[in-house]
């Protein structure tokens, strides 16, 4: 059963309170695990003249969770944002609680505990006050980092009483006080991040910046065949070279099948270790390996596409969820389309590479991690060294971006690994090139839709064939569909199916897995079927979402491969209106003027707990060269915004993102991924940057996390836009492939 | 191999190959490592940093091409003092991930050095072979027009090449 294979966290706080949510594949996690109680002496230090440190307890790629998670603590310890000092947590779950990153869940996990943890460290200090003066602890009251007693005017500040205080014991964490959001004097206002000043004078920070003494540099030659494993190699001739301190075959323990997991994790090559990187690099210029490429050199996008195209003409392989009679209905719609939509694989390309360092010495493992689950991290090289997990120390860098890719732990491993043969600390670091033919990429896909209309052009009926891959039940990380994806639910009748072709390559999540795709495909089509029956598609979505729901219930399939499952009836249609209404108004959609090459499109989504609905302003010249002018972006992430400067620059960020994935693909021939570098696996540059505005429909749900749910709505905004500017339906991504560009 | 060279006003000689890019005499030689690595190729920008005046792309000039012009790199900015556009990346909390951002501010910096007061264009223009993964344009753009309202920018840069 799944349950015992996947993990879930209880969010009973939310809305739908009870539901489960999946964090792709967490196999540290499991559904009875206990947490641990959490103490406010963890998380906060007090120095006698007042400067508090605050433990951040997530790993740092560039959400601001160093910010946002000792801002939460910060507020109901009542401190002054300027006398406090953040300090990254190594990883200690025992301590700190679950260090994961991912899914946009730093928020919604951590609003709760994290306030408590303050307001219980606030407690105590309280509690040391009103002893000392003899007085109730009713009677005080604390304000910038000092108890107050304010009918005798006494003072006590918190570096005075922090050291008796930290030996008191913690309240239990459910048992504390909770500041009126009406009192809150961090949460909502904009904080810099705390590692700015460091980032622009150059400070060491980053995972690739690490450096300790006697230091040695690691690069990996890996198969241009995925797990491709060596025959013969030059290593003797290697060994000369200048800097070469060690070379050596790793044998790998993965082998390709029709759906390659993630664990044990990692790929054969031939390790080469030097006194600098770039010796490291030259070196294996000069490698000649005889490889045994394997299964996987056997693959094609030609061969995929073929035979996905053959499965999409066959009766699908499994049934995930159907209501409605749509086989037997579809043909009393008033109207019937029919469209393909196809999308690629695409690539992570963190500005920093995959690395990390390792140093193994006396049996024990010391590792500097950019992994954004570091706790899995430190179980794989467990694991795959056969070491105790006891014996690894893991410390928790910031990254150079994510997107998903630090989630797996591969190149972590891969450095533990050699580390272990090597008597020194190793840095191993990934070429641009090894991190494109390496990725755990995004997952692409076909799917087969047909929608239905009734005379009147209500949507009546989806069917939609979605051709992924894998093998059986094991589908495609990174590539799912919730069984409850809008429009499921809203429309009458509704069947979502899916075949599954193998696929010799690892795949994961990208920002905002599933729903960076499926977004697209949903909200393209319901733009073909607004236009199908000749109504706006704003209006169209909004008597959509005003349908009687068909809910989805319990014992059904709740998602595709490891998509977090959105059932049952996790989507708030007020919130997902609300959104579509307020980007409306400010992007003037109800006033657009229409005009050959330039056009308005918008589409809406609800993924990791948020609702965003975006408008893109597009022209497109003769050439098809297509140009976004301006973008407005609307977002409903519940009551707060706790670091708004922040939150406006990730939705922007996403917005950017989802726009560079529409030019973006990942291409296979005989095995190898022909793309190497940032040229044919373009990002956006600043030429190509629209006016993004940022607006909040403020709600009264909890806060939820801001890092995924901007990015799904721009492409099918964009796309839309393209459609409203020259009547072509984009239907095939990246753009290129349906003979448009970026200009 | 020895080579001299001069970066953020010192006379620092190293022992490498005279292919070994500037990028890795700073990184892995030098241990200034706040010059990125991100392509290898020229085409991101991670690396940016002065040779002379302009600002070029470290991974991509070998240590034997640089002649005995002055190098500055992002800890060579400013030392005494921050910079105008470092000032202006801080107050207008411009990065995310921040990993792009020494070569983006060194690209600024150049920028500002020849056109103290830019068009939008021109930043576009100069600013182009940066890339930001995490998509921190509109920011980029709105510290740059701020750097150059600092008024300063253009004396506190040649206090930075120690001109």
């Amino acid at each position: 059963m799944r349950m015992n294979r996947r993990s879930f966290l209880q969010l009973a706080t939310l809305a739908g309170g009870g539901m489960a949510l999946r964090l792709y594949h967490l196999p540290t996690l499991d559904a009875q695990e206990k947490l641990p109680e959490l103490t406010p002496q963890a998380f906060v230090h007090i120095a006698p003249d007042g400067i508090t440190t605050i433990m951040a307890r997530a790993s740092e790629s560039g959400q601001g969770m160093r910010n946002m998670l000792p801002m939460l603590i910060a507020e109901e310890l009542d401190v002054d944002w300027k006398n406090v000092r953040v300090q990254q947590a190594d990883l200690d779950e025992s301590r700190y609680g679950r260090q994961f990153s991912g899914g946009s869940m730093n928020t919604p996990l951590g609003w709760d505990p994290m306030r408590r943890v303050g307001a219980a460290a606030r407690q105590l200090l309280v509690a040391t006050a009103a002893e000392q003066w003899n007085l109730p602890v009713s009677a005080c009251t604390t304000a910038h980092g000092h108890v107050l007693h304010k009918a005798t005017g006494r003072s006590a500040s918190y570096g005075e009483l922090a050291s008796s205080a930290a030996s008191r014991k913690a309240p239990p964490l459910d048992n504390v006080t909770l500041k009126d959001p009406s009192e809150y004097r961090i949460i909502g206002h904009s904080t810099q991040g705390v590692d700015i000043p460091a980032i622009t004078t150059g400070k060491p920070l980053f995972g690739i910046d690490v450096e300790l003494p006697g230091m040695l540099y690691a690069s990996i030659q890996k198969a241009p065949v995925f797990a491709g494993k060596v025959k013969n190699a030059n290593l003797d001739e290697i060994r000369k070279m200048p800097g070469i301190r060690h070379v050596f075959v790793i044998e790998g323990t993965i082998r390709p099948a029709a759906f390659t997991p993630w664990e044990p994790g990692i790929e054969p090559g031939i390790a080469i270790v030097a006194d600098t990187w770039w010796q490291a690099q030259t070196a294996r210029t000069q490698l000649k390996v005889d490889w045994d490429l394997g299964p996987a050199a056997s693959q094609s996008s030609e061969g995929f596409r073929q035979r996905a195209k053959e499965l999409l003409a066959e009766p699908p392989g499994n049934t995930v969820r159907t209501y409605g009679n749509v086989e037997s209905s579809l043909h009393t719609a008033a109207k019937v389309v029919q469209a393909t939509y196809e999308y690629p694989f695409i690539a992570h390309m963190t500005m920093e590479a995959q690395g990390a360092t390792a140093h193994w010495k006396n049996g024990r493992m010391e590792m500097w991690s950019t992994s954004t689950q570091p706790e899995n991290g430190r179980e794989l090289v467990a694991q795959t060294l056969g070491i105790d997990k006891s014996a690894i120390t893991t410390h928790m860098i910031r990254s150079g971006g994510s997107f998903g890719r630090r989630l797996q732990n591969d190149y972590l491993v891969e450095a533990a690994w050699i580390a272990k043969r090597v008597d020194a600390p190793v840095k191993l670091l990934w070429s641009r090139e090894d991190d494109i033919s390496h990725d755990g990429l995004r997952p692409g896909g076909t799917m087969g839709l047909m929608g239905g209309l009734d005379a009147r052009g209500r949507l009546t009926h989806w069917r939609q064939h979605f051709i992924t891959f894998g093998e059986n039940h094991h589908l495609a990380s990174g590539g799912g569909i919730g069984s409850d994806s809008y429009p499921a639910g809203f429309v009458p009748a509704y069947a979502l199916y899916t075949s599954a072709q193998p696929l010799m390559l690892r795949t994961g999540a990208l920002r905002a897995p599933g729903d960076n795709a499926y977004c697209w495909v949903a909200q393209s089509f319901l733009d073909e079927m607004a236009f199908a029956a000749g109504r706006d598609p704003l209006e169209f979505q909004l008597e959509l979402l005003s349908n009687q729901r068909v809910p989805w219930t319990v014992g059904q399939p709740d998602a595709v491969g490891d998509h977090e499952p959105t059932g049952p009836s996790v989507l708030v249609p007020e919130r997902f209106k609300g959104v579509l209404q307020l980007v409306a108004e400010k992007s003037g959609w109800a006033t657009r003027k229409k005009q050959p090459g330039r056009g308005m499109g918008i589409a809406a989504w609800f993924c990791h707990l948020g609702y965003f609905a975006e408008v893109a302003d597009v022209s497109v010249d003769k050439d098809n060269n297509v140009t976004v002018h301006n973008v407005w972006a609307a977002g409903d992430i519940g009551s707060q915004i706790i670091n708004p400067r922040a939150a406006e620059n990730m939705v922007q960020g996403g917005i950017m993102d989802g726009m560079s994935a529409l030019g973006q693909e990942i291409t296979l021939a005989n095995g190898r991924i022909e793309q190497s570098n940032f040229h044919n696996h373009p990002i956006l540059r600043m030429r190509q940057t629209p006016k993004i505005e940022v607006f909040w429909n403020r709600t009264h749900y909890p806060p939820t996390g801001l890092g995924e749910p901007s990015l799904p709505p721009v492409l099918p905004a964009v796309t839309n836009a393209i459609f409203a500017a020259t009547g072509r339906r984009i239907r095939t991504l990246p753009l290129q492939r349906s003979g448009f560009n970026w200009a | 191999m020895l080579f001299k060279l001069k970066i953020n006003q010192r006379i620092e000689t190293v022992d490498v190959s005279p292919d070994t890019p500037l990028l890795w005499v700073l990184r892995d030689v030098l241990h200034l490592v706040g010059t990125k690595y991100g392509c290898g190729m020229g085409v991101c920008g991670a690396c940016t940093v002065h040779l002379g005046d302009q600002a070029i792309r470290s991974c991509s000039i070998p240590v034997s091409a640089l002649g005995d012009q002055p190098i500055t790199t992002i800890e060579g900015l400013a030392e005494a003092e921050r910079h105008p556009v470092q000032l202006a990346w801080e107050s207008l909390d411009v990065p995310q991930c921040g990993y792009c951002q020494a070569g983006q501010i060194m690209s600024a910096t150049a920028l500002l050095h020849h056109t103290p007061h830019p068009t939008v264009e021109d930043i576009d223009a100069a600013m182009s072979g940066n890339l930001c993964r995490c998509g921190t344009y509109t920011r980029i753009r709105e510290a740059i027009q701020h750097a150059a309202s600092l008024g300063h920018t253009a004396a506190a840069h040649k206090t930075a090449h120690g001109e």
